[in-house]
């Protein structure tokens, strides 16, 4: 059965760090429409502010470029969100995926993916070396 | 960033923010007040933390390095529900004591601005 979209954005931003907490902010915001629980909210809003931070720091390399974040939310109350850089690419996205695994350095965790994982219903990355980098975020916002 | 220091004891009062942006300047500001203090221990107080992802993650970590090649003891305290969360999924609480809700009130002890 296709699901019937209730409101969508599709917008391009710079991969700025400041961005990270716009991204926040405007996702929960749009979110809010869908009336989630509490924690759908906060999980969604970690979820990201992870993927943003990848695209600046692994995809661009904290260099400048555009980070491309469409959503969609739909009637049953679920949310979808891809988030695209024209960056480096992942090169091996198994290897990437595994917790504690990170190109950054020591300050940087390597639990990205791990909580993306985590905190949504279906997540897909797509990843091209030297093309870039997608991640599809699937959630829902009602109580489990 | 405020901070008290009782005895040997450092604890570091977070709030707003913790992701990629902020991260570079907590870590700094944490990592001068150890290096001015030299303590036994050093608490992280999360309770006026807003927002926290894997960056925070990665402070703690840092930190943790930094205590065993110190010699400190590293705490968390009063983490809020969805931050504790990250942290135990990072497993960062078999590495690093979490501890409740303590008051301090009828002990000698002083907090400064910085």
């Amino acid at each position: 059965m296709k699901k019937v979209i209730s409101n969508s954005f599709d917008m391009n931003l710079m991969s700025k760090s400041i961005n990270e907490g716009f991204t926040r902010t405007l996702i929960s915001s749009f979110a809010i429409q869908a009336d989630p629980t509490i924690e759908a909210l906060s999980e969604l809003k970690t979820i990201v502010s992870e993927a943003v931070t990848n695209a600046i720091v692994h995809g661009y390399q904290n260099k400048p470029g555009i980070i491309h974040i469409k959503a969609k939310l739909y009637e049953d109350k679920t949310i979808k969100i891809i988030i695209r850089d024209k960056g480096i690419g992942i090169p091996d996205i198994k290897q990437a995926m595994e917790p504690l695994y990170t190109t950054g350095n020591e300050e940087r965790a390597g639990m990205g993916f791990t909580i993306m994982e985590t905190f949504s219903d279906k997540l897909k990355v797509i990843s091209k070396e030297g093309k870039g980098t997608s991640i599809i975020i699937e959630k829902s916002l009602t109580e489990k | 960033m405020e901070y008290q220091i009782k005895g040997k004891t450092l604890t570091v009062y977070l709030s707003g923010d913790i992701d990629h942006h902020s991260s570079d300047s907590i870590r700094k500001a944490i990592d001068t007040l150890i290096i001015n203090n030299i303590p036994e221990k050093v608490c992280l107080n999360f309770k006026k933390v807003q927002f926290c992802d894997s960056s925070g993650i990665a402070v703690v970590l840092g930190r943790y390095k930094m205590s065993v090649k110190m010699d400190f003891k590293l705490c968390l305290e009063e983490l809020p529900p969805s931050i504790e969360n990250i942290f135990r999924l990072s497993k960062i609480d078999s590495l690093v004591e979490i501890k409740e809700k303590e008051t301090y009130k009828d002990e000698k002890s002083y907090k400064q601005l910085i």
